[in-house]
């Protein structure tokens, strides 16, 4: 089994676009959009969607004025000012309530209540390239990173059941919480890299996260023509760091142009599509041999071991 | 008065709008980064640094021989930060929130407090004296809001300490992480009004209508800038921005267009603003745009009350 995770430190470097582009070459793999806070791969990939399944999360705390007798303890408690003493009673501020259920727990009075939201819905849907799982989440709600490790671990389940070998995924920008999730078990990353000051500083950040959970990364330089100079560091920083370049692409309208109709790069006439296919090509056997590297460790130390 | 320059999608343009803001900004202000997982500002700005501090949460790190395996502090915890294992209890310090639910319970006050570093705070001024701040996420670390709320701390005693000097208070002009969640809505819950700046490419203009509702919850004046505005073959996506706006009476401040020139001094980590004459007079009259927009706005927090 290949997990592959697209990402790249800074946002807007072309993840989506490569990744839909991908999909179209790998055929036949589990999609799966795990930038849940702001997605769009459904754009390109227009899927049916089955039913919604809801996801639950984030509890926050909540008042039963009529109960509070406004002794003020969970205001000292709360660590994240999310308690206000208002008038003698408890107030939450929903956007500090970081959803600890330490005044829940430790009320004297039982006056708080502690109710799931609704974050948002997630689906499988069918795409002309394969099976699609994503979420649609409530602006402005958070746990996305559960929402992340949910997606995965049904993406994975569907894998196994359906006989399919590579799970593709597009991540998203940053380093923070969704992204950590994101790469957890993930077999490569590859980093679409954006040759500008804040490309390269984004990416070595990202690169070090990866490093840190031992996750190997890919690297492709978007837009490379843009600043060659920068594109060079970047390619002797991979070099020297021990990252795979996967390959460079050019800049290009037919990027916004493919998207615009609705289509992966690959499925219009365009210079680039060629190109993509030997990144592509590159990108799934480097995730393979990543893959027999972790099977073999697993088998070593099983035999070590015993 | 604090302005957010937010977007739904990465790479819309925040940081470049921002820094050129800033350079043209007539009144005197502060510059605050708070993109915290990719901080880029400063490539733009070259600040002198003056100061740094790390931010480290309060959370378990040992628990003492007094402990008696009760338990407590393993069931308050949401974030599975303390395991039982068969009688024994482990701290996993990674998953811990910082909630203080198990020194709160412990019963034995067996939990000895340590910190984890979740990032890091820098502050300094540009050339011209402009005071700058900026924060960092550790590498590895989940936890971006409450490094954003340390930030916004910071930033307040800057604010004082700028009103004392000069005898006036100054505005600030805050680069926002990207997304709808966590990070960006504490961002937002931290500012006066929220100018979004929008990409018009399919994905661009997905992204900022889950901004707009995101933000629109927070009951803060919104305005938008429209990005590489022109970008050729995508005219119609410059056309559903602005009837959009029109339609959900945002005020379209300004309009930037699409240029290859633009991209590439932006690469490099030069101001749009140093690039011409007319790159010059774009932000001077979005500026003063602004400043009309959200003239009455009186900002909510008490010092700026008088």
């Amino acid at each position: 089994m290949r997990e592959i995770v697209i990402i790249s430190g800074k946002g807007g470097t072309g993840k989506t676009s490569l990744c839909a582009a991908f999909a179209a070459l790998a055929r036949n793999a589990v999609l799966c959009d795990l930038d849940v806070d702001v997605p769009d791969l459904h754009i390109v990939l227009n899927p049916k969607d089955g039913e919604g399944h809801v996801f639950m999360g984030g509890n926050k705390a909540q008042v039963r004025k009529e109960d509070c007798i406004g002794c003020g303890q969970c205001a000292d408690l709360c660590r994240f000012d999310a308690i206000t003493m208002d008038e003698d009673k408890a107030h939450i501020n929903e956007l500090n309530c970081e959803g600890c259920g330490v005044c829940v727990t430790l009320c004297p009075q039982k006056a708080l209540d502690f109710p799931a939201a609704r974050c948002g819905d997630w689906y499988v849907g069918e795409t002309r390239f394969g099976p699609f799982l994503h979420a649609v989440l409530v602006p402005g709600q958070e746990n996305s990173g559960k929402l992340v490790t949910l997606l995965k671990r049904e993406a994975r389940e569907l894998a196994r059941q359906s006989g399919r070998d590579l799970i593709l995924c597009d991540g998203s920008p940053g380093i923070g919480c969704p992204v950590i999730s994101s790469l957890s078990g993930a077999t490569l990353a590859v980093a679409v890299v954006e040759p500008s000051l804040s490309g390269s500083h984004d990416f070595d950040r990202v690169a070090r996260v990866c490093a840190h959970f031992r996750v190997p990364i890919g690297v492709i330089v978007n837009k490379a023509d843009i600043n060659p100079e920068e594109t060079a560091r970047i390619i002797a920083y991979c070099e020297r760091e021990g990252h795979t370049i996967l390959g460079t692409v050019p800049f290009s309208s037919d990027i916004t142009r493919a998207t615009i109709e609705g289509k992966a790069l690959t499925e219009i006439d365009s210079d680039l599509a060629a190109c993509l296919a030997r990144i592509w090509e590159k990108t799934d056997a480097l995730a393979a041999s990543k893959a027999r590297e972790r099977l073999q460790l697993r088998a070593f130390s099983k035999t070590t071991l015993a | 008065m604090r302005i957010a320059i937010a977007s739904g999608k990465g790479g819309a343009g925040k940081t470049s709008v921002a820094a050129s803001l800033g350079s043209v900004w007539a009144a005197g202000h502060i510059m605050a980064d708070t993109d915290v997982e990719a901080p880029n500002l400063h490539l733009f700005l070259g600040p002198e640094i003056h100061t740094s501090s790390t931010i480290a949460l309060p959370i378990p790190t040992q628990i003492l021989d007094s402990c008696t395996s009760c338990g407590k502090c393993h069931d308050i915890c949401r974030y599975g930060a303390i395991a039982k294992l068969g009688a024994k209890l482990k701290i996993f310090p990674d998953m811990c929130h910082a909630c203080g639910g198990c020194f709160a319970v412990c019963p034995e006050n067996a939990l000895v407090q340590g910190e984890r570093v979740i990032g890091e705070l820098r502050e300094g001024s540009l050339k011209n004296g402009t005071p700058w701040i900026s924060g960092a996420t550790r590498i590895g670390e989940v936890m971006t809001p409450p490094l954003l709320r340390a930030l916004f701390k910071r930033l307040s005693s800057m604010e004082e300490a700028y009103a004392e000097e000069k005898g006036t208070r100054p505005d600030v002009l805050v680069d926002a992480p990207p997304g709808v969640s966590c990070p960006a809505v504490t961002v937002g819950s931290h500012v006066d009004a929220l100018l979004m700046v929008v990409d018009s490419s399919p994905f661009g203009l997905h992204d900022f209508q889950l901004a707009h509702e995101a933000f629109g919850k927070l009951g803060k004046p919104l305005a938008c800038v429209l990005n590489r505005a022109g970008m050729p073959g995508n005219e119609k996506g410059d056309e559903t921005v602005r009837s959009y706006c029109t339609e959900h009476n945002l005020p379209l401040l300004a309009e930037l267009p699409f240029e290859r020139e633009a991209a590439r001094a932006y690469s490099s980590g030069q101001l749009l603003s140093d690039l011409s004459d007319s790159w010059k007079a774009r932000f001077q009259n979005l500026a003063q745009a602004l400043g009309q927009t959200f003239a009455h706005t009186t900002c909510g927090r008490p010092a700026c009350a008088k």
